[in-house]
């Protein structure tokens, strides 16, 4: 079986329209009137991020001016060193690991006081290992992901307590093998990503059980070929990144039918006005768009840049942050 | 935009979707100004709900909302009336908000933290989940935050136990439900609630419920994990247990000083111990932590006084692991020499649940040392082994020898009340196979063949812990055959689970291993000595394991089979050589095992896939600085493409690598691995200098 090729027909299974989703990206920029984009206004940091990971995947970054993007990421930056999500808003942990992302993109970590950054972060962390998203103490292991991959990526993670942030993200751990928010919280695709990544980022993956989690994620792939984030639940492109780099990282994701998977993704485009949705004929966003072109970067679609699974960046990104000196 | 129709949107909506635009940023800006201003004027406030009834999920005006609540509850004219109409307010705007959208984080910690402020009740709090719940009985927000009410209100996990029940019984299919459920038995088991004592009495009336639902509709997956959750509490003892050792118990181990003088001394136990010490390897049924010189005893006549260093065979740093391994200096002054090895007699080796190992165990064995005679003419070249098929010979054993497998007999101490404990969990399981095959007779599922094929494997593993029969191991492939067809999206999951069945099967017998034995050439005149040589090539397996019974290993070919990934591998300390040739190993990093293998001289990786993957799935189970796992110690810029061969290979002792047919193995790159490895003596065949 030639399973290292997934013959790629086009006849097939149509192709990614690369130059439509480059235009989509852009012209969310400018659709700022629409009410979507107003309800959005909160989370444009996140915004930045999807859009622009997805355009240095499809190798068109330089279309966007770096200078404009990186002094309005400072400019949401406040004077406990996390970012909001807006100019305007608080600052947020979710909002400060989507500027950091962005600054390595761009190459351009060196305008950040990283000191600053990393302090607001560290502060975050509980006494009992977890880590809250800002001051009002919400706790979820999203924001653990988020504190120890942002931390790792300003070579950092020495400033907080490793072994007790591993010690809570085990103690979500479920026995069907995932994760959930907080203790007890339901297995969920999307915090299964987030622990198995900081466990993987902080060498610990040896705590998941990689093959009972396996099977549980790669039953996640439903007739259709998409993925849903829980069992009995609709399949859905963003779980196409959640699902996908989890098994990437445990080394379990040739137990779904990546060929399928691909087509599927592929079925989600808006052909005529670029971007992608969450099933085949649902409205686009930028998120989608992002997680489907990312799914399809770790399904080693022909002419995208690699992306790392735990750290959400391109590999060439994580190799510079990690290798290149 | 989850679920929303794609459609060109009509000038008149655009327009009516402007105006609201309009008068939402129109409401931010405003609220913006108070915000920033810290104003929290009655009218203020207001219009920060107004905010938050349109978008839930602006969380800046949740803050707001608690800077306002602390604002006025520290104002020295508050008195419980007003703290209670505050918070009252707040109660009602969360409504609202999750009216709007039940799945804003925002919204539903703003409850909990005026929860956490004292107010409110569970009545109330019951009751609006309630309604919630029935809407949408899969939220697992509501879920989440009734696990927070249920504890904040000390509401007993009985009562919400119940509840998952109630819950069950309107709709089986619901994930949510039996999850929760698993969180709560689990938690009234381990603190041994009245009524919950024994999973003896426990487990046949779980059992008979997932049936129910598994009956119903074996497709819906809502069942699936709890009835594999019921079994793995079956199955699994608390308890670790000591299942492999090398050497094995009652064996006689005969090391030689170089691999030319072997005699006549039994090729299964004659190891090469250049380095002056040999390996001793305990291999638990589970990972554990805690081995140690005060856990683990040794008694030898050549060693007195010297503590042994155990080290846990695991890829991380950590300090647990099912595989532990301690080298013991060979005796110098006696030839032959009896060695005791206790386990467990103190009480810290426990798994990492806690549980302690509580069976101790002892094991022995007789050395035999052949001093060295330099014979310099010798050893001179390195010779090249060929993997080559013209190489070997089926090893003819001879009439007393046996493969140093150890019987678990003489390891595992048997004591009548475990045995009876056990009996128990046969029963169940039998009860289990009778019922999944029922299912199978009424409808052909998936669901019901992998549940029996499971369920198989566990029914022998447990009937005959000690003979290691597979009674079951024919019907067991032919099911896994038969998922791959009946299910080929998950082809490759049943076919790992046939690989590693098929393993088990060809290692549980003496009898079996003994076709796959072979011997090198004409071994006497050989430099790699007369060990030897298993022989798994060929078997079409795509994943490997039971390694705890090919401890006493030396020589393994592996190769032309499907394989991505040799995880658990880093168990068989004593291999020296290993042919992995002819497999589909994508990257250099899922070599990771072989780094913990001191002993390993000759590798062969050729015609493999290396090179070939942009993503690379092992790249976060080796030790890397990309997990913290390894300092950034890449000090040479030439280095920084070859990471992986670099993390991977300097720590090998490698004579000789094979590594052609693979992409990334051109001459740039064959050039970096003899700088990594100096001592590598031949490189796909050629002699270095």
């Amino acid at each position: 079986m030639a399973d290292a090729s997934f013959g790629f027909s086009t006849l097939q299974m149509g192709e990614l329209a690369i130059g439509k989703h480059v235009q989509y990206i852009l012209s969310v920029e400018k659709k700022k009137d629409s009410f979507e984009s107003v309800v959005m206004d909160h989370l444009r940091m996140n915004g930045a991020y999807w859009g622009l990971t997805t355009l240095d995947l499809l190798g068109k970054l330089d279309s966007v001016n770096a200078d404009e993007v990186i002094s309005w990421i400072m400019t949401c930056q406040h004077e406990s060193g996390g970012f909001s999500g807006n100019i305007g808003h608080d600052p947020h942990i979710l909002y400060t690991l989507s500027a950091v992302q962005v600054l390595a993109l761009f190459n351009k970590l060196d305008v950040l006081d990283i000191d600053k950054v990393a302090t607001y972060i560290t502060g975050l962390q509980n006494e009992d290992g977890s880590f809250s998203g800002d001051m009002w103490g919400e706790v979820d292991t999203r924001f653990s992901y988020i504190a120890i991959c942002c931390l790792s990526i300003l070579r950092c993670l020495d400033k907080i307590n490793v072994e007790k942030a591993v010690s809570y993200i085990l103690s979500c751990k479920n026995l069907d093998g995932g994760f959930g928010c907080t203790p007890g919280g339901e297995s969920h695709a999307g915090q299964i990503f987030c622990c198995v990544g900081a466990l993987a980022i902080m060498g610990s993956l040896h705590h998941v059980d990689k093959d009972l989690l396996g099977w549980w994620l790669c039953e996640r792939q439903v007739k259709s070929g998409g993925l849903n984030g829980r069992p009995e639940k609709l399949p859905d492109v963003c779980y196409s990144w959640w699902v996908l780099s989890s098994l990437i990282m445990i080394d379990r994701v040739h137990w779904i039918d990546k060929e399928k998977l691909v087509k599927f993704i592929l079925d989600c485009q808006d052909l005529e006005n670029g971007g992608i949705s969450d099933r085949p004929d649902d409205a686009v966003d930028v998120f989608h768009t992002y997680f489907g072109v990312a799914g399809l970067s770790l399904l080693e679609y022909p002419g995208l840049k690699a992306i790392d699974p735990a750290y959400a960046l391109p590999v060439n990104v994580v190799n510079r942050i990690f290798f290149g000196r | 935009m989850h679920g929303r129709p794609r459609k060109a949107s009509k000038p008149e909506d655009e327009a009516a979707s402007t105006t609201k635009a309009q008068k939402l940023r129109a409401l931010q800006t405003q609220f913006f100004s108070f915000h920033h201003s810290k104003i929290y004027t009655k009218e203020a406030v207001e219009l920060s709900a107004k905010l938050l009834e349109i978008n839930p999920e602006s969380y800046t005006a949740w803050n707001y909302r608690k800077l306002a609540v602390e604002h006025y509850l520290s104002q020295p004219d508050c008195n419980p009336e007003t703290v209670k109409s505050v918070l009252d307010d707040e109660l009602r705007v969360v409504e609202s908000a999750l009216r709007q959208n039940f799945k804003s984080y925002g919204a539903w910690h703003h409850r909990k933290w005026v929860l956490s402020k004292g107010h409110s009740s569970v009545d109330l709090e019951l009751r609006l989940l309630d309604k919630f719940q029935k809407a949408d009985s899969r939220n697992f927000h509501a879920w989440n935050y009734r696990r927070f009410v249920a504890e904040l209100m000390n509401r007993s996990e009985k009562d919400e136990l119940k509840y998952t029940e109630d819950m069950i019984y309107t709709n089986f299919s619901n994930y949510s439900a039996w999850h929760n459920r698993s969180v709560l038995l689990s938690s009234l088991l381990e603190k041994k609630a009245e009524g919950f004592l024994s999973k003896e009495n426990l487990l046949p009336e779980e059992y008979e419920f997932i049936h129910q639902a598994i009956f119903t509709d074996p497709d819906d997956q809502s069942g699936w994990f709890y009835h594999l959750w019921l079994l793995d509490q079956t199955v699994t003892t608390d308890h670790p247990l000591l299942v492999s050792t090398w050497p094995a118990h009652g064996s006689d181990v005969f090391l030689v000083g170089d691999r030319c003088q072997n005699g006549s001394f039994s090729p299964f136990t004659t190891v090469l111990s250049d380095s002056g010490s040999f390996p001793i390897v305990l291999y638990f049924n589970q990972p554990v932590k805690g081995v140690s010189s005060s856990t683990v005893i040794i008694e030898c006549g050549f060693n007195k006084n010297e503590e042994l260093l155990w080290e846990p065979l695991s890829v991380s740093n950590s300090q647990t692991a099912q595989v532990w391994v301690a080298h013991l200096k060979c005796p110098t002054s006696e030839l032959d020499s009896s060695v005791e090895i206790s386990v467990g007699y103190s009480k810290e080796i426990v798994s990492p649940r806690g549980s302690q190992y509580s069976h101790p165990s002892t094991f022995s064995f007789k050395v035999h040392v052949q001093p060295v005679e330099r014979d310099s003419s010798r050893v001179s070249v390195a010779e090249n082994i060929l993997w080559r098929e013209e190489n070997f010979k089926v090893y003819r054993a001879q009439s007393e020898e046996s493969i140093p497998i150890p019987s678990f007999d003489q390891l595992c101490i048997k004591n009548g009340h475990e045995s009876t404990a056990s009996n128990w969990r046969t029963e169940a399981l039998a009860k289990e196979v009778e019922c999944f095959r029922e299912l199978l007779s009424l409808m052909d599922c998936k669901i019901g063949k992998l549940t029996l094929a499971r369920l198989l494997m566990a029914y022998d593993v447990m009937s005959f812990p000690f003979a290691n029969k597979l009674v079951h191991s024919e019907e067991v492939l032919e099911l896994y055959n038969d998922l791959m067809k009946l299910d080929p999206t998950h082809h490759r999951y049943y076919k790992d689970e046939h690989s590693l069945v098929l393993l088990r099967k060809m290692t549980s017998s003496e009898e079996s291993l003994l076709q796959h034995c072979f011997q090198y050439k004409d071994s006497v005149s050989s430099a790699i000595g007369n060990p030897i040589c298993l022989r798994l090539n060929n078997l079409s397996l795509s994943r490997i394991r039971a390694f705890e019974r090919l401890l006493w290993v030396q020589m393994l070919d592996l190769s032309h089979n499907e394989l991505e990934s040799i995880e658990g591998l880093e168990a068989m300390q004593l291999l020296y050589g290993l042919s992995l040739g002819n497999n589909k190993l994508r990257s250099l990093t899922a070599l990771e095992p072989l780094r913990k293998l001191k002993s390993l001289r000759v590798l062969d990786i050729s015609y493999n896939r290396i090179g070939d993957h942009s993503i690379d799935t092992t790249r976060y189970l080796c030790s890397s600085p990309l997990s913290h796992s390894v300092g950034s110690e890449l000090n040479d810029v030439a280095l920084i493409n070859y990471w992986e061969a670099f993390y991977m290979f300097k720590d090998l002792n490698l004579n000789q690598l094979d590594i052609v047919g693979n992409t990334i193995a051109d001459e740039k790159f064959k050039s970096v691995l003899v700088k990594i490895m100096p001592l590598l003596k031949r490189l796909d065949g050629e002699l270095l200098d």
